[in-house]
């Protein structure tokens, strides 16, 4: 979990979770193997069957803005996805995701690459390394780090018996 | 130091003053998800192997989204949506009950001082009754129906300060969507947006809450107003707390203010398919129209139905025109003043309250090519269920202009 290395699919700037999942799937089934079909699918309507185990996904500002809606980063994180690297994230969605298990960082990675190309992240570094040069990423909160470790925070509560955020601070 | 409205309600909750960036755990006041979301918050619940339900008062489910369902598919979530709150005791406002965010505060369920999560983004809407309100998703909706508590990060503040006497034929809506277009989409991500100044002190509550609305479509964490008369007036009667009055200080510490002279502001038009794409509707004049809908939780109260009926005037629509009243309780009023009766005789189609064509899920929606002038939230390609569709987002007062006339026309006041 602590160093993730792929193959690169780049997107623009505000991803929105229509794009991720269009609405009209989503109020049919919460079946991910019937949703994750429908992956990227506005922005890219390929994607799904492109996409490998691995893979990380790398865009630009506010990605995943728009609805609540957490098949977002579910289905993304369903094909295979390991990580999404955005210049900035919507709050909800960034949210969404470590909840689920999936890594995302915030970092200027974006015109430095293009789809196909291979890169390694370090999450607990704040590190993205691409074709030899060192990208810095502000590292992710400890807690949060936690609930990602821990797979999302459906495991984090069964394996803690309640939420990090409860506990006394330190 | 003062502090803003954000600040304020939290630091009424933590008992200190917060400062920006910290994270806080906050006790929920009211938690909320509906069908697109529900369903999800389940599956994690029930992963999670929690006990039960922390409060049967303050959790509510809502149908509002594909309602009443179009396919087998959507029955089986809804279905399992009753289940769950037969099984937990807790509330479920089933189809014709109207949108989530009308459904809230008449409910009785959102307070100045207040804090509402609700699993959907527009949960922003209820910071027009001065609560701290924001939307999340199924699985920290699940961890709040467990426990009853959530982490936040303090956000900093964007002041839309909107001063001085709104032309008759401009409406909330349009210095709302004017703000979207000087901020950006994300120009407030992670920010409270608290509107102030002589102009939202005079809206309704109506206006109020289709700009606190649409602030998560400049990224904001939730929309702010303070809490006044016009809030009490809405509220009395429906809360089980007293009402309080809260404010942003004036020494409060803001990341950034707009300044808005309200006297300057013309019609807005959202143009697909960004919100924040946003051009004067009288640089489009002209422009054929195919569906126009007027509703959602931006614009399907009361104010809005009236405009489009007195726009209508007993005339015949030139545009396929569909109508959704935000509630039940919006429904009934409507009917009682006229106003369904004026609007079906015009050649709308009035449907069941709910979200309607807004999200695309079930009805309402357009075709390739067509243009769509939307009284809604979000014109994001694909939104309304047709990705070759153009979605252009209006005030009532445009839209039902469109209507009438089959073509945008810049609006007069009524």
């Amino acid at each position: 979990m602590n160093v993730l290395k792929g193959k690169i699919w780049k997107f623009g700037d505000d991803i929105s979770t229509d794009l991720i999942i269009p609405g009209k799937y989503k109020f049919k089934t919460i079946d991910f193997n019937e949703l994750a079909k429908h992956a990227m699918e506005g922005a890219d309507p390929t994607f799904s069957s492109k996409v490998s185990k691995g893979d990380i996904i790398v865009a630009g500002e506010n990605f995943g803005c728009g609805s609540s809606r957490e098949q977002a980063p579910v289905v993304i994180k369903h094909v295979g996805v390991s990580a999404v690297v955005a210049k900035s994230f919507a709050r909800i969605f960034y949210r969404n995701a470590f909840n689920i298990g999936l890594p995302v960082v915030e970092c200027d990675l974006a015109d430095h690459i293009n789809t196909g190309d291979f890169i390694e992240l370090r999450l607990t570094e704040g590190k993205v390394i691409s074709a030899g040069n060192v990208y810095a990423f502000k590292p992710i909160p400890d807690f949060l780090m936690t609930i990602l470790q821990d797979g999302g925070l459906v495991d984090h509560y069964k394996k803690r018996g309640g939420f990090i955020w409860e506990e006394p601070t330190k | 130091m003062g502090m803003t409205l954000a600040e304020k309600i939290i630091s009424r909750k933590i008992g200190r003053e917060p400062s920006p960036g910290e994270i806080v755990v906050l006790s929920i006041d009211a938690a909320m998800a509906h069908d697109g979301t529900a369903p999800l918050m389940i599956k994690s619940f029930e992963a999670m192997g929690a006990k039960g339900v922390w409060s049967r008062e303050k959790a509510a489910f809502v149908i509002d989204h594909i309602s009443p369902s179009s396919n087998e598919g959507t029955s089986g979530l809804h279905k399992m949506m009753r289940e769950f709150a037969k099984q937990y005791g807790i509330m479920l406002y089933d189809v014709g009950e109207g949108i989530c965010h009308q459904i809230l505060p008449e409910k009785g369920y959102v307070f100045p001082g207040g804090v509402v999560v609700g699993a959907d983004s527009h949960t922003c809407t209820h910071g027009a009754f001065a609560a701290f309100s924001t939307g999340i998703g199924s699985t920290d909706m699940a961890a709040v129906f467990a426990s009853g508590k959530l982490w936040f990060k303090v956000p900093e503040t964007l002041k839309v300060n909107i001063t001085g006497d709104m032309p008759a034929n401009v409406m909330s809506k349009d210095a709302v969507i004017y703000s979207i277009g000087k901020v950006g989409a994300d120009g407030a991500t992670y920010m409270a947006v608290e509107f102030t100044g002589d102009s939202v002190k005079r809206m309704s509550m109506d206006s109020r809450m289709t700009m606190t609305n649409m602030a998560i479509e400049m990224g904001g964490k939730t929309g702010l107003i303070a809490s006044d008369n016009t809030t009490k007036g809405f509220l009395q009667g429906r809360i089980g707390v007293p009402f309080v009055e809260l404010a942003g200080d004036k020494d409060a510490s803001y990341k950034a203010i707009l300044e808005i002279d309200a006297a300057e502001l013309e019609p807005q038009l959202s143009c697909p398919h960004q919100v924040d794409n946003v051009k004067p509707v009288s640089e489009l004049e002209g422009m054929q129209v195919d569906q126009v809908f007027i509703g959602s939780c931006t614009n399907g109260r009361m104010e809005d139905l009236r405009i489009a009926a007195k726009v209508l005037n007993g005339n015949k629509v030139m545009a396929r025109t569909i109508i959704m009243p935000a509630s039940r309780e919006v429904m009934i009023k409507a009917i009682q003043e006229g106003l369904i009766e004026e609007l079906v005789k015009a050649g709308c189609a009035v449907g069941v309250p709910g979200c309607g064509p807004c999200v695309g899920g079930h009805h309402g929606v357009p075709s390739v090519g067509e243009n769509v002038i939307s009284t809604t939230n979000r014109n994001f390609k694909g939104r309304m269920g047709c990705a070759e569709a153009d979605i252009y987002l209006a005030s009532p007062l445009t839209a039902a202009n469109a209507a009438l006339n089959g073509k945008l026309v810049v609006p007069k006041g009524v």
